[in-house]
C-alpha cells in the first residue's frame, strides 16, 4: 500500500484551498538505473477529488507530473467542517484513498 | 463519476462482455472512454498530436488563461505550476510541455464549485513552452509560456 497522502484544506473567504501531497515514484519509462536497464514506467494516471461525496476535481495525468505530485485546487462555498476526500490509481492498478476536514 | 459504470468497466474487464456489448452498439462507447485515461494523448509524442487527441485542434489563444511558473527553474525534475483561467465557464485544463518526450502533462475537469485553477509540479527535460488548453462552454482556449531549466528533469 502506498504512503497516506497529506491533504491540507483551508478555507479563506468563500472558497476552500486545498493542496494534496501524493506519495508516489511516478516512474517514467524513459529512466535508466545504474545497470543501463530501463526502470519501467509506475505513474498515477486518475486523481478525483470530492468534497462531501460531491466530485469538484477529475485529474488525468502523464508522466511528466514531478515525484511525490502535489496538487492545488480550489473549491468555491465549502465551509469548514467539509469532508474532502481524494483518491488516485496508477498504471499498475494500484490505488489509494485518503480524507480530510476543511479547517 | 459514475459508480455504476465504474463497476461495471471493473467486471467487464474479467469477462469482456461489457466490450462486445460496446462493439455491437449497446453501449456508448464515447460515453465509456471519457472518464478513462485519454491513452492516446498521453502517448503522443509531439504537442501538436496531444493536443490534436484532446480535441483542440482549433483552440484560440487566450490572455484570460494565465500560467503562473518560474521563468528560469533551477531544477527541472520540480517546476511548480499554476494554471488559472478566467475564463467563464470553464470546464477543463490541459497542460502541455512542448519538448517534453511525452508533452502531455495533465489535463483537470472542474465540477461542483471547483474554481478553473490548478497548482501542480512537473518534470521538464529541458527549457520548454508549456501550454495550457482550457474548455469552456464547448470551445477550445490556449495560451503559453517559456521556461528556461538549468537542469533537467531526466537524469538517470
Amino acid at each position: 500500500m502506498a504512503d497516506p497522502m497529506k491533504i491540507r484544506a483551508k478555507v479563506q473567504g468563500d472558497v476552500a484551498e486545498i493542496r494534496v501531497l501524493m506519495g508516489h515514484p511516478m516512474e517514467t519509462g524513459q529512466r535508466k538505473d545504474a545497470l543501463g536497464e530501463v526502470v519501467p514506467p509506475h505513474f498515477i494516471q486518475n486523481i478525483t477529488a470530492k468534497v462531501n461525496g460531491k466530485v469538484v476535481l477529475e485529474g488525468q495525468i502523464g508522466t511528466a507530473v514531478s515525484r511525490n505530485p502535489v496538487f492545488t485546487f480550489k473549491v468555491k462555498g465549502a465551509k469548514a467542517g467539509d469532508k474532502v476526500s481524494v483518491a488516485w490509481t496508477d498504471n499498475k492498478g494500484e490505488q489509494r484513498s485518503d480524507e480530510a476536514t476543511i479547517e | 463519476m459514475n459508480p455504476l459504470r465504474r463497476t461495471l468497466l471493473k467486471s467487464s474487464a474479467a469477462t469482456g462482455a461489457m466490450i462486445a456489448a460496446s462493439a455491437v452498439g449497446l453501449l456508448s462507447v464515447q460515453n465509456v472512454l471519457a472518464a478513462e485515461w485519454n491513452k492516446s494523448a498521453f502517448e503522443a509524442k509531439t504537442a501538436a498530436d496531444a493536443v490534436n487527441s484532446l480535441g483542440a485542434a482549433t483552440a484560440a489563444n487566450s490572455a484570460d488563461l494565465v500560467i503562473k511558473a518560474p521563468d528560469i527553474a533551477e531544477n527541472g525534475a520540480v517546476v511548480p505550476i499554476d494554471l488559472i483561467s478566467n475564463i467563464p465557464n470553464t470546464e477543463s485544463l490541459s497542460v502541455l510541455v512542448d519538448n517534453n518526450p511525452l508533452p502531455l502533462a495533465g489535463s483537470f475537469s472542474f465540477a461542483n464549485g471547483a474554481v478553473p485553477m490548478v497548482g501542480v509540479r512537473l518534470k521538464l527535460a529541458k527549457s520548454s513552452t508549456i501550454k495550457v488548453v482550457a474548455k469552456a462552454g464547448g470551445k477550445f482556449y490556449s495560451a503559453s509560456k517559456e521556461i528556461k531549466v538549468t537542469v533537467g528533469g531526466c537524469g538517470g
